[in-house]
Order: C-alpha cells, then sequence, then structure tokens
C-alpha cells in the first residue's frame, strides 16, 4: 500500500495529541512530517507555571522528546516555521525553503500571546508568558533584578507573579479589572484570592491601566493612566491570547476570530484540518487543555478515516496552579433574573461555595478555598441533570455523609504528600502528583492506571480529580454522557443501549459487528456489560454467553481470595426453619466447609467450598428445598425485614410477609448492579430499609416507599417515592422502579449513582405521575421473570454439560 | 515423568474458556481463544495468586478474577502499566489432543 502523506503545521500539544491518537488507530496510514516553530520537542505548557517557579526542569515537562519522533517515522522540522502553504500544489514551505508534500494537512498552530502597543514595548525586559523561551527571559531576570510588574489579573498573569515571586522578585500585578480572574471568578472569590495574595506579598493596583513602559536602554518603570510611576526591571505581558490564524488567513483559508472548523475539524479546504487554541468551533474558542485533547481525538478519527467522531464543543473547568490557593470555577455563573444563585460564606475559614442554577440545572459554579467537589458540580453541570431533589444540601457536596476509606478529608491542597488518599490500595498523595508529572497523566483513567488509586471502591475519586485538576490546571475528565464503555468502542453505554433496540441486535458478537468493535472479542469490561444489555433487551430471546458472565455469575458462588467459593442459599425475607438449618449445618460437616457467617443480610454464608464441591453442596440444600441465594450475582441479593405486626408491639403491618412477596416475585432477575430490598414494619425502621435500593417503611395507613439507597462506601440515604396504601402497590411500584433501573442504568451502576445521575424528579416522572407507563414497566419486568426465575443451582444439578465447568482437565500426579 | 504429556482434548475447553490442570506443585490453566488457539499458563496471577482459570479470556489475554490484572496468554507478561509475569507451558494440539510440555520431575499423568 502506498502511504498518504499527512504535514503537521505546529509542534505543540494538540497537534502531536492528534498523532498519537491517529497512531493508535491507524499506525501505518501516513508518512508523517512536522513543522515546529520552537528548538523542543513537544513540552507540556501548563507546566510552565510550575516552571517558572523552579519547581519543574525543562526535561520533566517534555512530552515527546526527538527520539519519539524517530522510534515513531515522524520527520520533524524543529527551529523551523512554515511560511506558507501552496494549496494548489498540497505542498507546505517552510521558512528555510524545505518543501514538504501533503495528501492531508493538520493545522495547529495555537494561539499568539497579546503584546500591548505600549510605548516602550519592545524594550528589553519586556516579556510575554507563552513559552519555554520567555520561561528562560523570566528566570534570567529574576537571578539580577529585583522588580517585577505583571501586566493582567488574569490565570496565566497569576501564575507568573507567583512563580516570579518564589525566585524573590517584588512582584506588582496591574489589572484593568476591578475583580481578579474576572472570566472565572465573581467579585467575592476575586477578593478572597486578592487578600490571600497579598498577605503572601503581592502588590496589587486595580482598576488600573498601563499608559508606557519607561527606559532607556532596559525597561526601568512603567507608568498607569493616573501618572503613577511603577519601578520594573521585567514586565510580564499576560493580557491574553489570540488564535494564530496569520499563516491561514494568507492562504486564503477561512477564518474568524480563530479558523473556522467544522464538527470534524476540517476547515473549508477539506484536506486541511485544524485544532488548538488556533481554531474556532461553532463560535467559540478555547485555551486549556481538556477540549484540545477531545478535539484532537476527534480530528485524529477522522484523519484515521473511522470518520464517526463529532466534537460537539466543551464545557470549561479552570483551576488556579498557584501552590496552596485552592480554587475552581466552571461554567457561567452570572446571575439573571432566570438564575437562582446558591452561596455559602466562611470568611474566618476562608472558605466561599457559589453555584448557579437555570431550571434546575447547574449553569457555573465557581469555589474558593474547598474546592474537593468541583468536579462533582462540574459532571452534573455537563450531564445537565436536573439537581432539584439535591438543592438543599448541594453546597455541602457529595461526601456529607459517611463515606469510609478516603484519607483525612477537606481541600487535597491543604494535604502533605504523605496524606493517604486511596484507603483501599494505600496510596498517597505525593504518589499521585509525582505520577502524574513524571509519567505524564492527563485523566483520571490514566492516575487509576498508573497508581490504582481511585480504582477499587471509588471513595476517593473527587480527591484524586482534585489533585489531578490543581497538578494540571484544569479538569480532564470527560462527560459521563459520552464516555465510552471500554477501550473496545468510542460509544457510550447509552448509545450502545440504543442501538441493541433500534438494530435488534441479538448477540454479542451482532453488536460488536454493527458497532465497529476495535477487539475480535472485546475484553472483560465491555463483554458482562453487553451481556447484560442483550439480556435485559430480548428476555427470553438472547441466549446468556456464559464466558461474558464473570466467574462469580458463572459458577453461581463468590470466588475468595484463596480461589475457593462461598455458597449462600436463599432465606425468603431472612425467615429459615429448624430443617433449613439442619441441611446447612449437615452440608458444613460433610463438605468440611471451614467457615459459617451470618451475613449483613440476614442470611448463612458457608466460606471456603472447593469448586470442584460446588454441585454437590447446592445438591444438598435444593434436596432440602433451598435455592441460590444469588449472593454472587449482579441481581436481586436480600430482602431484609423486621418481624413487623406478627410479633412487634409497635409494627403497624405484616412487614415480613410483605418482605418475602417482593423476594419471590424478584428473585433471579439480573440487574445493573447487585440491589438489596428491605421492609420495615413501622417507622422505627429496624430492616433499615432507608439504605437499601429499593426500601418499604410501614406506617399506619400503608407503605412508603423509599429508593435509591446505598450502606456501602458511599453512604446515601433514600429518596422518598411516594406513599401507597395496598401490598399490591407496593408490589406493582418495586416491580416497576426496578425495570426502570434495569432499562436505564450503566451495568455496574448501583440504583443510588444512577438516580443522582438521571436525577430523582426522572424517576418520579415515569413512575408516579406516568400511571400507563409505570404499568406497562412493571409488565415488562414480571415478562422477563418469566424466563430468569430458573434456580440454577438445580439446573447445574440436572445438566451435565456444565460439569466441565468444575472439574480439572486432567489431574497429574508425582511419577 | 516428564516431556510432552496429553492432558485432553481441544473441545473439552469452550471457546473463550479456561480449564484446569491438577499437579502437586500447583495447578496449570490451559486456555482456549475465540479462534481456537491454546496457552498453557501457572495457575497464579503474579500480582495476589488469582486463579487465572477463573477470569475472562479476551483476545489473546485473560483478565484475573480478583483484580483485575490482564496477563498475556503468549508470555505470561501482566500488560502494562502493571508488572509481574506467569509461569507459561509449551503446549502442542496435534489431532484435537492437547499436549503440555512440563520440565523434569515434575510430573506424571495418571
Amino acid at each position: 500500500m502506498i502511504r498518504k502523506r499527512l504535514v503537521v503545521i505546529g509542534n505543540g500539544m494538540a497537534g502531536i495529541r492528534a498523532v498519537e491518537d491517529l497512531l493508535a488507530l491507524a499506525p501505518d496510514l501516513y508518512d508523517i512530517e512536522v513543522f515546529g516553530a520552537e528548538p523542543y520537542g513537544n513540552y507540556n505548557r501548563i507546566m510552565l507555571s510550575p516552571m517558572l517557579a523552579g519547581e519543574k526542569q525543562l526535561a520533566d515537562i517534555m512530552l515527546n522528546d526527538e527520539s519519539w519522533y524517530a522510534e515513531n517515522g515522524i520527520k520533524l522540522h524543529l527551529g523551523n516555521p512554515v511560511a506558507t502553504i501552496d494549496r494548489r500544489r498540497r505542498c507546505v514551505v517552510a521558512e528555510d525553503g524545505t518543501e514538504a508534500f501533503y495528501d492531508r494537512l493538520l493545522l495547529a498552530t495555537g494561539s499568539n500571546p497579546i503584546m500591548l502597543p505600549l510605548p516602550g514595548a519592545d524594550l528589553p525586559g519586556v516579556v510575554t508568558f507563552r513559552d519555554v523561551r520567555d520561561v528562560d527571559r523570566m528566570v534570567a531576570a529574576a537571578g539580577s533584578f529585583k522588580n517585577a510588574v505583571v501586566i493582567g489579573g488574569g490565570l496565566l498573569g497569576l501564575e507568573a507573579a507567583g512563580g516570579l515571586q518564589k525566585r524573590g522578585m517584588q512582584v506588582t500585578v496591574v489589572h484593568l479589572m476591578d475583580t481578579l480572574m474576572e472570566r472565572q471568578l465573581d467579585p467575592v472569590a476575586g477578593g478572597m484570592l486578592r487578600h490571600t495574595l497579598e498577605e503572601r506579598g503581592l502588590t496589587f493596583k486595580m482598576p488600573a491601566e498601563t499608559a508606557a513602559v519607561l527606559g532607556t536602554s532596559r525597561v526601568e518603570a512603567i507608568r498607569l493612566k493616573d501618572g503613577t510611576e511603577i519601578p520594573a526591571d521585567l514586565v510580564v505581558m499576560a493580557v491574553g491570547i489570540r488564535p494564530n490564524i496569520d499563516l491561514a488567513r494568507s492562504v486564503g483559508l477561512y477564518c474568524e476570530r480563530g479558523i473556522v472548523v467544522n464538527d470534524a475539524m476540517q476547515t473549508y479546504d477539506p484536506r486541511i484540518y485544524a485544532l488548538g487554541e488556533g481554531v474556532q468551533h461553532r463560535g467559540k474558542t478555547y485555551g486549556l487543555v481538556a477540549p484540545l485533547f477531545e478535539q484532537a481525538k476527534v480530528c485524529a478519527n477522522h484523519l484515521a478515516m473511522v470518520g464517526h467522531a463529532r466534537y460537539l464543543g466543551s464545557a470549561l473547568s479552570t483551576q488556579l496552579k498557584v501552590t496552596g490557593i485552592d480554587l475552581f470555577s466552571a461554567g457561567d455563573f452570572s446571575s439573571s433574573d432566570a438564575t437562582d444563585d446558591i452561596v455559602m460564606q466562611d470568611a474566618a475559614r476562608g472558605i466561599y461555595k457559589r453555584v448557579v442554577l437555570r431550571d434546575n440545572r447547574i449553569q457555573g459554579a465557581v469555589l474558593y478555598g474547598d474546592t474537593v467537589d468541583g468536579a462533582w458540580y462540574f459532571r452534573h453541570l455537563r450531564a445537565g441533570t436536573d439537581v432539584s431533589a439535591l438543592r438543599e444540601r448541594l453546597l455541602f457536596g457529595s461526601s456529607q455523609l459517611g463515606d469510609s476509606g478516603r484519607g483525612g478529608g477537606g481541600p487535597a491542597a491543604a494535604m502533605d504528600d504523605r496524606t493517604e488518599i486511596c484507603g483501599c490500595n494505600g496510596v498517597c498523595k505525593g504518589t499521585i502528583v509525582k505520577a502524574i508529572s513524571e509519567k505524564k497523566l492527563f485523566t483520571l483513567e490514566d492516575v487509576r492506571a498508573h497508581t490504582k488509586a481511585s480504582s477499587s471502591c471509588g471513595s476517593c475519586t473527587s480527591l484524586v480529580e482534585q489533585i489531578l485538576a490543581q497538578t494540571l490546571g484544569g479538569d480532564y475528565s470527560v462527560a459521563e454522557k459520552v464516555r465510552p464503555l471500554c477501550k473496545c468502542t468510542d460509544y457510550s453505554h447509552d448509545d450502545i443501549r440504543r442501538t441493541i433496540l433500534e438494530q435488534q441486535l441479538k448477540s454479542i458478537p451482532a453488536v460488536m459487528r454493527f458497532m465497529e468493535w476495535r477487539t475480535p472479542d472485546g475484553c472483560h469490561t465491555c463483554r458482562p456489560a453487553l451481556n447484560y444489555y442483550l439480556l435485559c433487551a430480548w428476555p427470553g430471546e438472547f441466549v446468556d454467553d456464559k464466558q461474558s458472565r464473570f466467574i462469580n455469575e458463572r459458577a453461581h458462588a463468590n470466588i475468595q481470595k484463596d480461589g475457593t467459593y462461598s455458597v449462600i442459599p436463599r432465606m425468603w425475607g431472612g425467615t429459615t426453619t429448624p430443617a433449613e438449618l439442619r441441611a446447612i449445618a449437615d452440608v458444613a460437616e460433610k463438605y468440611a466447609i471451614p467457615s459459617v457467617k451470618v451475613t449483613g443480610g440476614q442470611r448463612i454464608d458457608l466460606l471456603g467450598v472447593k469448586k470442584e464441591n460446588l454441585p454437590a453442596v447446592w445438591r444438598d440444600l435444593n434436596a432440602a428445598g433451598m435455592v441460590s441465594g444469588h449472593a454472587y450475582g449482579k441481581a436481586l441479593r436480600t430482602v431484609k425485614t423486621c418481624v413487623g405486626s406478627e410479633w412487634c408491639r409497635f409494627g403497624v403491618q405484616d412487614s415480613t410477609a410483605m418482605g418475602i412477596a417482593l423476594e419471590k416475585m424478584c428473585w433471579g432477575t439480573w440487574t445493573p448492579h447487585k440491589v438489596k430490598l428491605a421492609v420495615s414494619g413501622c417507622p422505627r425502621n429496624c430492616a433499615e430499609a432507608t439504605i437499601k435500593d429499593f426500601g418499604v417503611v410501614a406506617v399506619d395507613s400503608g407503605w412508603e416507599l423509599h429508593v435509591g439507597g446505598n450502606g456501602g462506601v458511599k453512604v446515601r440515604a433514600t429518596d422518598l417515592l411516594t406513599k401507597v396504601r395496598t401490598p399490591e402497590e407496593v408490589m406493582e411500584y418495586c416491580g416497576a422502579f426496578l425495570q426502570l433501573y434495569r432499562e436505564e442504568a450503566h451495568y455496574l451502576e448501583r440504583t443510588a449513582p444512577w438516580i443522582e445521575r438521571v436525577g430523582l424528579p426522572h424517576v418520579k416522572k415515569r413512575l408516579i405521575d406516568d400511571a400507563a407507563g409505570r404499568q406497562e414497566l412493571y409488565a415488562r419486568f414480571l415478562h422477563s421473570q418469566r424466563f430468569s426465575q430458573s434456580d440454577p443451582w438445580a439446573e447445574h444439578a440436572t445438566k451435565e454439560v456444565e460439569a466441565a465447568e468444575f472439574k480439572p482437565l486432567a489431574e497429574l500426579v508425582e511419577a | 515423568m516428564n516431556g510432552w504429556i496429553a492432558i485432553g482434548r481441544i473441545d473439552d475447553i469452550a471457546p473463550l474458556g479456561a480449564r484446569v490442570v491438577r499437579l502437586p506443585g500447583g495447578d496449570i490453566a490451559v486456555f482456549r481463544t475465540a479462534d481456537d488457539r491454546i496457552f498453557a499458563l501457572a495457575d497464579r496471577c503474579p500480582h495476589k495468586g488469582g486463579p487465572l482459570s477463573q477470569g475472562i479470556v479476551h483476545g489473546d489475554r485473560v483478565t484475573c478474577p480478583l483484580h483485575n490484572w490482564v496477563v498475556e496468554l503468549g508470555d505470561g507478561q501482566a500488560v502494562a502499566p502493571d508488572q509481574g509475569c506467569v509461569a507459561r507451558y509449551p503446549v502442542a494440539v496435534e489431532d484435537g489432543v492437547i499436549r503440555i510440555f512440563l520440565g523434569a520431575s515434575e510430573a506424571a499423568l495418571t
């Protein structure tokens, strides 16, 4: 095959990220040539602030050094800006006369810092803050001079000021507006920031406008419009960036503020793509790394001729990278008649939080002093979640209840490097920060893969996101809606579920073929998910794929750390009989089961069963009338009950009978994640129904129905769904709720995060407001139950074909 | 006894499945890929000793059921960024019969 030729103009983060993504998709499609104006490989521009502050060296912030280009067969032209593009001959001409022909061209020319046209602006000692050369100049100045003036009180200006101050200079910040970082902060947060920075020794002149730079052979001072003169040996202009469109415009590509591109990142010349800070997409330009990487992914997808990805624009969040300052901002936080402000201000603790809502959805957020929930707000902002049910506790964030296993709590910026962040895997803050900068990590997934932090129970996720954002200066987690199911596909859970129904896909290979999976038979993440989605979509039709089940569901028992299994028979509503207990005791002795334990769900667990004994154990338990408890499955687990009105002097309804009836209806159902029910006989709630997925609490006049509770890693009390009068209604709402969860939640998403994602109002709309819809859901649940209520233990005992699962292939003994 | 030892037939293992060969010194996991290739590895994940034979097989890899480490069936290496390696055994398939090669004094067939 003759390779096509790809020329990339611009050797920065966006362009090279697109090349990396392209190489991953189609390594042999192109001969690639890259032109860069700077004399270095690709470095991490957001690390220029730590470099200025002396926390990093150039070598620390290199993303792709020159050997990377060589290893990937990329021809690299360094320090050689492109002079023009001959679009008819499809040829790029560099300033030194080098020519490079292309089939596809990628423009990643980035942006230029704005240089104010002040008198004296061309004096030595006046710099911008954009690249390594600027940092070198500032570091040199800091070594021999004392006074610095930074013009511009935005993100970049403050980071420059912080870095220069760390290098021992006296720094004055001149800002045109009366609020620092006015694009990211409201006046209150801006004021708090100013106060903190002043305490650290920075001086501010604001609002103030610079009139002239003064000096003869080198800058000596600046003069403001009001006549004030400020001595300055170094002037840093950090008043903003402007898309670099000179080249594109000179060759006739259509530009407005930036180079205009469509959703495929294509310019008006279809052979020429563009991305990064230089482009304008749907009227917006972007200057943060997160959207640029999203653009790179889409661009690579089209260059690789896969051609289905679209860039739809990005919501942005910002984090200031000045050591010890905790500040987060996202979205649009301007107030109007149509918006509501929810505000908390605690001056003594230095904490300010403001969340702006429009139609009960988060439109913007500003956090100062405590940003641990920044990523959480940002997720809701991008997902457009209806947060009306969360309003009263919105400002307390996602973690006000008893989360377990996350070190310390509070803002991550205040933690020292030895603080344990991830209690499951024993990962400290310092380890995470080190991995992010040394291994060039940009996403939560990267951090999970390299450090294991947040990869187990997930309770420390917000802390890890916060550390990531502080280290990188912004949030780069992709919105839940567009997050791919796994690395085998670009499609999200919702895309896949919808396509399965629309295209009538009825097997795992059919889904993988139609949706163009990148792997021949998926992976451990997507196969169980697809198996569940198909099972849910086509009850009675889809043939369960055993090899796509996690071992616990394949063996109908829970694997333990030593490779043995645990067995839990069902005890309806937590009730048992002497005969059942006797049978359990006999089984435990007969098979020398080392441990017998009462579970949290009112059942009995037999632990340490050898795999080859499982069929015999089941047979004996079956013979005593017991069936599988599905304690191993993403399925209905227990229905916990209290004794209720039959015995209890407080009980107002027969909660035990209600629990048994619910369990008889629901057992055997497969669900996105495990599901636990409980029924309490009075509001004393001894069955702890308000931390269950579906909890029923008896009251004198009927039953309260509660949903979305969770007692695990992240304690979440239920939301009250409604109150009903009769047991029949309890059954109907329960079945309908479980079916809605089965049809809408993502695989491995429990009811609590599902409800937080879609919002309680959505669930209420489907189950309360729409009675006909509720009955249809209930009918679909009962229909699917017709195919799922066969005891897997009894099936195993009768089907010889399954025996292979439990017997060794061969036994070899010593000679 | 050592050398090449017949342990069963290819049809005894489901596609994308695995079976165990029991040895006094520890189990060997024998895997079958979707395209009917057979691999044999010690049945101990390099991470915490989980039984790889109980994992999900995908492509030329298996995912350990205990903590989701992914191990290459071909060379026994953990997939980056995890690091570790598990012993592998040569496998030959002839007329549907699977043989694995065991070193000296390891075992004999019953």
